[in-house]
């Protein structure tokens, strides 16, 4: 029988239903489906897909154990790689990772790669507490993880696999960085966050909430409190503004807060959840990336009539990922291309009622090989939203980095560290994830956690070598 | 989980709470804050550091009950717990010796004065206080405040208590009558801040006042707390929350503080159960 060159299709919540609620919008695979498309797999001797998986998993292995419908050893075989497969399932943007390399890809749909690890993690939470591997005699050292996002969670979880103790602090009250308070529930449950948070638990890695790290107990204090390494993977959650006239009228909101007081806060269960937040009918979020496709959907759960992205390029250039602005087209959110705000106007009580919009143009290309947007003069004209969304980028925070003399940071105000190992300019201190690479990816993130895991494995095994020789 | 160690009413509607943060009271200085929730449904409030116990460990806050978590919060008993507890946050005052200081607290303001009038002794200053509420059974921290000030002087809105009349009158005449004064700290109600700031800068002095906007995390992450110093956008929560009171924008501060007065009502509303649906339990 031919292979198929279509993915079997994931089945889906309806755009007109799913944008009344917060459930999760792809409902993934049956062990039917699943098989099916495990089916479609080549099983190729190089299995070119594998370069694409920053934390090299051994796809054509656990596709292999699908098909024989052995689901439990197809999710053990990522496990021995990967710590967070119903996360990576979810939101890996496959597209750039290992299916851009799947032979299939060449002719027709690629693998569902992603949506095949959904299913085996999704099968092994559904069936209650998972197995664990078995873990080395403790090593005796304790290394300090600081943040909780996809970097620092990987980077414990494989520490705690070589055998070292590792205790996270983090600064908000629940582990998962940017999976818990940015990504949308509708895309990733935070029940599928927690229960993966968990299983790294279960490793023997120890979460302290509540911690921020610079305020609390700086690196330097860590290192001299007995704790031998750390890995700093505080991410990127410094939200930008425009820095336009009218930008602190009430109603606009920075994406972090708009996201954070949804996701984190669930104000979408107000009041029975105390964190209100306030959508009005016509909601402008500013900027097409993935960040601006998830608040513009959050804006229609929350009620908004309408939701719009206000973008300076055209739609070539959007940074999001295809499958997440053609979910955002399905639910009616509205695109306005090359065009951007200059002001906003409020009402007599302060409300934003109204932006002055610019045109533009797009030009040569940039530094990113885009086409450079050049605002048309003399073309302002006005639009109507009584909510606005900013989400044009987040930067590095500054809290650790100011609090860690020696620290290098690179011109972007990101650490400077070493690509294939983290380390940095401080001997012992290591980092990974958006701090180090500015706002990138989940999977990105874990491959850096995982690299660094392994260097400061190396890195501590030395000292150890060192202060017994 | 936090545990409260202490707690006690001070006046109406305004409660002592002190809770167990050994990490927290190790690093806590004047002119801090924490961000706490009770429980998981709850909202993280900010409240100013009012005290701190580094032997002990333990942090003791002083608020207003003015909805509803802080309602609930002062329903709280001895050996209850918090679920969330995070600090210190904000950046310390700047504590040195000027000279001439005056400390102004005005309400439940009056709490996170005490901290940096002491520091402010303690650092050497002659330090002259100016302390108010609305009457005197609301007055808080008289004793506390004496006993760091050269001079303590106090006013109530309806003259039960002190000089009738606001602290800014008391302030303005302190400042006519000892010349030189170094530095001003005020800290209360934004209405009564603004004022202080127009005391204060036809004399040219230099005035802190601490904003208290509303935030969500503390750690500069969400922008929510942002106020506009000098005209330059701030996120209060890691660049203050101490500021210039000159170059605050004092209305754009008070509409971001109401920006969720309906909501608040009806967060009230529906957890103390009017229309018969009480879920507080
Ligand atoms: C709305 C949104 C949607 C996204 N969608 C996708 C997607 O679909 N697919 C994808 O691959 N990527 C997506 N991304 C990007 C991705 O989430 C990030 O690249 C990734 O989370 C970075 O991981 P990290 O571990 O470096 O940092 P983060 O996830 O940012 O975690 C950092 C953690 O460190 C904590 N922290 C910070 N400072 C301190 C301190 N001083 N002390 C203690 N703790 C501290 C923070 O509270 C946080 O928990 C999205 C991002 C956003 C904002
Ligand atoms: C840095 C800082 C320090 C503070 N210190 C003290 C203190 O020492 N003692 C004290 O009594 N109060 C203090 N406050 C104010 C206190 O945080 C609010 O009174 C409390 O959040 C109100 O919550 P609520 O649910 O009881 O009332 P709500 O009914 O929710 O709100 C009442 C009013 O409180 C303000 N408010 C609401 N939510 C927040 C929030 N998340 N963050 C900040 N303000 C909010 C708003 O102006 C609102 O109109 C401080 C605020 C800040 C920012
Ligand atoms: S973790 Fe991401 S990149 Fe790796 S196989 Fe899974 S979906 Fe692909
Ligand atoms: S490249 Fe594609 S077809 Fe080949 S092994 Fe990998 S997933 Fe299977
Ligand atoms: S409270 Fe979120 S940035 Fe200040």
């Amino acid at each position: 029988m031919p292979v198929s060159l279509k993915k079997t299709p994931m089945p889906c919540q309806p755009p007109e239903e799913r944008i009344r609620n917060f459930q999760e919008v792809a409902l993934g695979y049956t062990e039917e489906q699943a098989r099916m498309e495990a089916e479609r797999c080549l099983q190729c001797k190089k299995a070119p897909c594998r370069q694409g998986c920053p934390v090299e998993i051994d796809i054509p292995a656990f596709i292999n154990f699908i098909k024989q419908g052995d689901f439990e050893s197809a999710i053990k075989k990522i496990k021995e790689k990967n710590n967070l497969p119903a996360i990576c399932g979810r939101v890996c943007p496959q597209e750039n990772q290992c299916e851009k390399y799947c032979t299939l890809s060449k002719k027709g749909e690629p693998v569902a790669i992603g949506r095949l690890e959904r299913f085996v993690a999704d099968y092994e939470l559904a069936r209650g507490e998972s197995e664990l591997p078995t873990l080395p005699p403790p090593t005796g050292f304790k290394v300090a993880v600081v943040g909780s996002g996809p970097a620092g969670l990987t980077a414990a979880a494989d520490l705690a696999r070589m055998g070292h103790k590792v205790t996270v602090f983090e600064a908000l009250h629940v582990p998962g960085g940017v999976l818990m308070y940015g990504i949308p529930e509708f895309r990733l449950p935070k029940r599928i966050v927690q229960a993966e948070v968990d299983y790294i638990r279960r490793l023997g890695v120890e979460i302290r909430t509540n911690s921020v790290v610079g305020k609390m107990v700086t690196v330097d204090e860590l290192l001299e409190n007995g704790y031998d390494a750390v890995f700093i993977g505080t991410g990127a959650g410094l939200p930008y503004f425009m820095g336009i006239p009218g930008e602190n009228l009430l109603g606009v909101y920075s994406a972090n807060e708009f996201l954070t007081r949804t996701n984190l806060m669930k104000a979408y269960l107000f009041p029975q959840y105390l964190t209100p937040i306030k959508v009005g009918e016509r909601v402008a979020v500013i900027g097409a990336g993935n960040v601006a496709m998830d608040a513009a959907r959050t804006a229609l759960r929350l009620g908004a009539k309408k939701s719009m992205i206000v973008y300076r390029r055209s739609a070539e250039e959007m940074p999001a990922r295809k499958e997440e602005v053609e979910n955002a087209r399905e639910e009616g959110v509205e695109f306005h291309f090359l065009t951007s705000p200059v002001e906003f106007h409020g009402d007599e009580a302060g409300w934003v009622k109204r932006m002055t919009c610019i045109r533009y143009e797009l030009g040569e290309p940039d530094a990113s090989g885009r086409r450079r947007p050049v605002p048309v003069p003399g073309s302002e004209y006005h639009m109507e939203a009584d909510t606005v969304v900013i989400a044009i980028g987040q930067g590095p925070n500054p809290l650790v980095l100011r609090t860690t003399p020696g620290l290098e940071l690179t011109k972007k105000g990101t650490i400077a560290a070493d690509e294939e190992t983290g380390a940095t300019s401080r001997p012992g201190v290591f980092a990974g994830g958006d701090i180090v690479t500015g706002a990138a990816t989940v999977i990105l993130a874990m491959g850096a956690g995982k690299k660094a895991a392994r260097a400061i494995d190396a890195y501590l095994r030395e000292k150890g070598r060192r202060s017994h020789g | 989980m936090y545990r409260i160690v202490k707690k006690k009413e001070l006046a109406k509607n305004i409660k002592l709470i002190e809770v167990e943060a050994p990490m927290v009271a190790a690093k806590a200085a004047a002119g801090q804050f924490v961000i706490l929730r009770i429980d998981e449904p709850g909202e993280r409030i900010p409240l100013t550091i009012a005290d701190f116990n580094r032997e002990q460990g333990t942090i003791t806050m002083i608020f207003q009950e003015v909805g509803y978590t802080t309602r609930k919060l002062g329903e709280l008993k001895e050996g209850d717990f918090l679920a969330d507890f995070v600090g210190p946050l904000g950046q310390p005052s700047e504590i040195e010796k000027y000279g001439r200081v005056v400390c102004v607290g005005g309400g439940v303001g009056v709490a996170p004065v005490y901290p940096i009038a002491r520091a402010l002794k303690e650092a050497g200053n002659e330090v002259i206080s100016i302390i108010g509420a609305r009457n005197r059974e609301l007055l808080i921290l008289e004793e506390e405040m004496r006993a760091v000030s050269d001079e303590l002087l106090v006013a109530t809105d309806d003259g039960s208590y002190g000089r009738k009349g606001f602290v800014t009158e008391l302030l303005d005449e302190v400042l006519r009558r000892n010349g030189r004064v170094d530095r001003v700290w005020a800290i209360g109600p934004v209405v009564m801040m603004r004022a202080v700031a127009e005391v204060t800068r036809p004399f040219g002095i230099p005035t802190i006042v601490s904003m208290n906007p509303i935030m969500v995390d503390g750690t500069g992450m969400c922008g929510a707390c942002r106020v506009s110093v000098g005209g330059e956008t701030k996120f209060a929560c890691v660049d203050g929350p101490e500021f210039d009171a000159h170059l605050v924008d004092w209305d754009l501060a008070l509409r971001r503080l109401n920006m969720y007065r309906e909501e608040e009502a009806q967060a009230l509303a529906y957890h103390s159960g009017e229309g018969g649906n009480c879920r507080c339990q």
